[in-house]
């Protein structure tokens, strides 16, 4: 009771502070053309709780409006806008999340990250030694089509379901209304092209070398956008092939699933490799300092799924597959269960901040 | 530290065009910068914009800003204390440097919101000022620039026509250099109050500094004490009304405060002493410095109502509110009987007619002296809201006399080895006044001059 409570003081605090910067912000304005988040606060003159929210979940966390202000430490306006939204992002993810509690220990925690992530693969590998299947080809000689489903069935929907209570958690919050087709299109567009990484002119952000302008992680991140949604394409273009075509695997090379798997399973490690390696290059105190080493654990059980999914396809048919198999599936049941709680949250709160937003344009 | 062609004394946009300049054309420069990395670029990293001649679009600006129609608001604002050469040569130099700046890392974007009415002649920098130096500055330390931070330069020793000696102290210690070529790009003395006081009196000490502490004019009269010419009034300074609350450095555009032409003005007795409605705000703003300078401890205080509140920028510091007049008054620290006087005479003097905010719309008061010829509306829609206003200074004029090549002109003709550029020479041509983003014009243009004449010297 008493921790919840001072939790809250703090949330607030933070949110207080957001506010203040804002409110700066908004009688400078000289960041205006950097991002969504600027010409967010011009529209208007004060600001709730929900509005902060709502700009926090709108910055990319580029960082172009710390190097380029006047009013940075040592000043006494102390203006440091990426860190505070991060800050009240974070928590908002937390407080949105269903159930809330377990947000608040894998976003923050990567040893919290490490341990479920071992519990995956405990999971899988008593699976696969005391299910063991007595006959099947390729994987599902390690383990049966039908226990594959029946535990990343479960394990894919429980968590759209919980973000789908965050999300509409949010969507209230911040006073969301009906949605039109416009401006889904423009939110989408934004997120395609990552235009929030873009400095505002193409130039990319701020992220890993102080004021100098790189493209860098906007293009790691796209790297894993892409790699996540082409890996995704390959298992559901794997699941078509299986019921509807009745075309079991293993697939060829030439086929969809692979086609999809293989380069989305390449970008998908390098995307997340840069990402890692750009952060640890980036000034912490600029993000979310609470979070960062659940961040970090997050992109690297990512890098991990892809990783562990590339070597098994190369390992086919070598007794490799044993141990590859259980591996890749139990990180694979890890990102999904978490997915709700860890940053792989952000792409959905994002998006729809970047639809509220643009019913404001 | 190795032997540098150039020195250039400064860290701002002068600064900075000068050794970019001077380092293309192969010369090995050092900046010598008195402030801390973060507080490098002087009143530059304040900016947002510059003024930019255009015969036709050119970037983020459209239509045409032509010679002539430059230099005649440029008239307008120094009530012709300008010197034409010098004046024509930063405006036409203007044009011939905006791609110049995009090629050093600049970037402009379309004028910021609420702030059409410079959206033809001034190109607005991505990111403000601070971006624009720190561009300038990944650019030079790319050319081999050498920049030393808390270097502030403390003598330079002028012997006859030459300059044979630069000192600065660096890292607790003094050091001496005894370069080809010397550039002063080291701003005004804005930054130095015991000077103010010098030239203004005693109101000085009241006044807020909207720029950087480290210009303090060490360079400017250390030259000028041995004999260097001087140009601009030095007991002039540009002053605007900012908000009393503001830090007494640095505050930045943030402080200023829009509101005055919508609202009743007041010193710390109760009493209006201006026409708060004379003209639209930008044309306005730098009048109400020295009116808030005059009056007693340099104080006034601005009363909107409600009515009001949204008709201008937002300001950095929320107002001081109250539900009556009075108790206003209390608040800010004025007697609530003159200040309810004060207001009900205004009020009653207001006229019916149709208010409009954005232009001249002749809501004039009736038998009130000082008269309030625009905008005119009884103040009486609680909630009540007041700011404090201080004078806030921007730049000084007092600077060095130079010529079209920036070169500094000495007691008999020009010191051989010393250039100027930036707001150091720029009351060469601006003698009173200021017209918006002329400021950054002047320095890139003269700062590029010095760069180019000082690297073909050496
Ligand atoms: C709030 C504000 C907003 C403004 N907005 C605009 C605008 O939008 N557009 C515009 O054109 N103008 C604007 N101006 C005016 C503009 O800032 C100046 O005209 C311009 O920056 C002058 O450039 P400069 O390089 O000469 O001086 P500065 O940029 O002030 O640089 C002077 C440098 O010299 C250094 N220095 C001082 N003394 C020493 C020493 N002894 N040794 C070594 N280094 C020293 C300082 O640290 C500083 O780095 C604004 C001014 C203010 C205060
Ligand atoms: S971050 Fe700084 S420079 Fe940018 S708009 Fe805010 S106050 Fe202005
Ligand atoms: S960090 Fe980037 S995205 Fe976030 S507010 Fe600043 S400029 Fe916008």
């Amino acid at each position: 009771m008493f921790e919840q409570s001072q939790m809250e003081r703090k949330a607030a605090a933070r949110i207080d502070e957001a506010r203040r910067q804002i409110e700066i912000c908004n009688a400078c304005r000289y960041c205006e053309g950097y991002c969504s988040v600027f010409p967010a606060i011009m529209r208007q003159r004060s600001f709730a709780d929900a509005d902060v929210t709502q700009f926090a979940n709108l910055c990319h966390n580029c960082r172009g409006c710390y190097y380029a202000c006047q009013y940075t430490e040592p000043h006494e306006f102390d203006l440091n806008l990426p860190g505070i939204l991060a800050e009240v992002r974070t928590e908002s993810w937390e407080r949105f999340a269903w159930p809330s509690p377990l947000a608040r220990l894998f976003q923050r925690s990567g040893t919290a990250l490490a341990v479920a992530l071992m519990l995956g693969f405990a999971v899988l590998f008593w699976a696969a030694q005391t299910l063991r299947p007595e006959s099947g080809e390729g994987f599902y000689a390690v383990m049966s089509h039908g226990l594959m489903v029946s535990v990343f069935m479960p394990a894919f929907l429980l968590p759209l379901l919980a973000l789908f209570v965050s999300l509409r958690r949010y969507w209230r919050h911040v006073g969301g209304q009906g949605v039109g087709r416009s401006q889904i299109r423009q939110a989408l567009s934004r997120a395609a092209y990552m235009k929030d990484l873009s400095g505002g002119q193409g130039q990319g952000c701020n992220f890993e070398d102080e004021d100098r302008f790189s493209n860098a992680r906007r293009y790691a991140h796209q790297a894993v956008v892409w790699g996540v949604f082409m890996c995704f394409g390959s298992t559901i273009s794997g699941t078509i092939m299986h019921y509807v075509f009745d075309w079991p695997a293993p697939y060829g090379l030439l086929s969809l699933p692979k086609l999809l798997g293989v380069p989305g399973g390449l970008l998908l490690t390098a995307g997340c490799l840069e990402l890692a390696r750009l952060k640890l290059k980036a000034e912490p105190a600029l993000g979310a300092r609470r979070v960062w080493a659940g961040e970090m654990g997050f992109v690297l059980l990512l890098g991990f799924v892809s990783l562990s999914g590339l070597l098994l396809y190369a390992s086919a048919g070598t007794a490799a597959v044993a141990v590859l198999l259980p591996l890749h599936l139990g990180a694979v049941l890890t990102f999904f269960l978490l997915m709700p709680y860890t940053k792989m949250a952000h792409g959905f709160f994002r998006l729809a901040a970047l639809i509220k937003d643009a019913a404001g344009n | 530290m190795s032997y540098p062609d150039i020195v250039v004394a400064g860290g701002g946009n002068a600064a900075l065009c000068a050794a970019i300049t001077a380092a293309e054309a192969g010369k090995r420069v050092l900046m010598l910068e008195a402030a801390p990395k973060p507080y490098r670029g002087g009143n530059s990293r304040h900016t947002r914009n510059f003024r930019c001649m255009h015969d036709g679009p050119l970037s983020v600006l459209t239509g045409t800003y032509g010679e002539d129609e430059y230099y005649n608001d440029l008239l307008l604002v120094t009530k012709g204390n300008t010197d034409e050469r010098l004046a024509r040569m930063a405006i036409r130099g203007s044009q011939e440097s905006q791609p110049w700046m995009e090629a050093h890392g600049v970037r402009f974007q379309p004028s910021l919101s609420g702030t059409l009415s410079l959206s033809r002649t001034n190109a607005f920098f991505l990111g403000g000022g601070k971006a624009l130096v720190n561009a300038y500055y990944r650019t030079a330390e790319a050319l081999g620039v050498e920049v030393l931070y808390e270097a502030p330069v403390t003598h330079i020793e002028l012997d006859r026509d030459r300059i044979t000696r630069v000192d600065f102290t660096h890292g607790g210690a003094r050091h001496s250099l005894s370069p080809p070529a010397v550039v002063a790009a080291s701003g005004g003395f804005q930054g130095n109050i015991e000077r103010l006081v010098e030239a203004w009196g005693p109101e000085a000490e009241n006044f807020l500094i909207r720029g950087t502490p480290y210009n303090r004019g060490d360079v400017l009269f250390n030259l000028l004490g041995q004999g260097v010419q001087s140009i601009g009034d030095p007991t002039q300074c540009h002053a605007v009304a900012i908000d009393g609350r503001a830090p007494k450095f640095d505050g930045g555009i943030v402080t200023r405060l829009d509101c005055v032409p919508f609202s009743v003005v007041v010193n710390k007795h109760g009493d209006r002493f201006y026409n708060e409605g004379e003209d639209v705000w930008p044309k306005r703003y730098a009048i109400w410095g020295r009116l808030v300078a005059a009056e007693p401890e340099q104080v006034a205080y601005s009363i909107i109502d409600s009515k009001s509140k949204d008709l201008f920028m937002p300001s950095v510091f929320p107002p001081v509110t109250a539900d009556t007049i009075p108790e206003l008054a209390g608040k800010l620290g004025l007697d609530p009987q003159k200040l309810a006087r004060t207001i009900g005479t205004f009020n009653a003097s207001c006229r019916p007619g149709t208010f409009h905010p954005t232009e001249l719309d002749g809501l004039a008061t009736e038998g009130l002296t000082p008269p309030k010829t625009n905008w005119a509306r009884p103040i009486t829609e609680p909630p009540f809201y007041g700011y404090s206003l201080r004078p806030g200074v921007t730049f000084t004029y007092l600077g060095f006399k130079v010529d079209e090549t920036a070169q500094v002109q000495g007691a008999d003709g020009p010191v051989e080895n010393l250039w100027a550029a930036g707001e150091t020479m720029a009351g060469s041509i601006l003698g009173q006044g200021y017209l918006a983003g002329f400021g950054m014009t002047i320095g890139t243009v003269f700062g590029r001059i010095a760069g180019r004449e000082a690297a073909r010297y050496v």
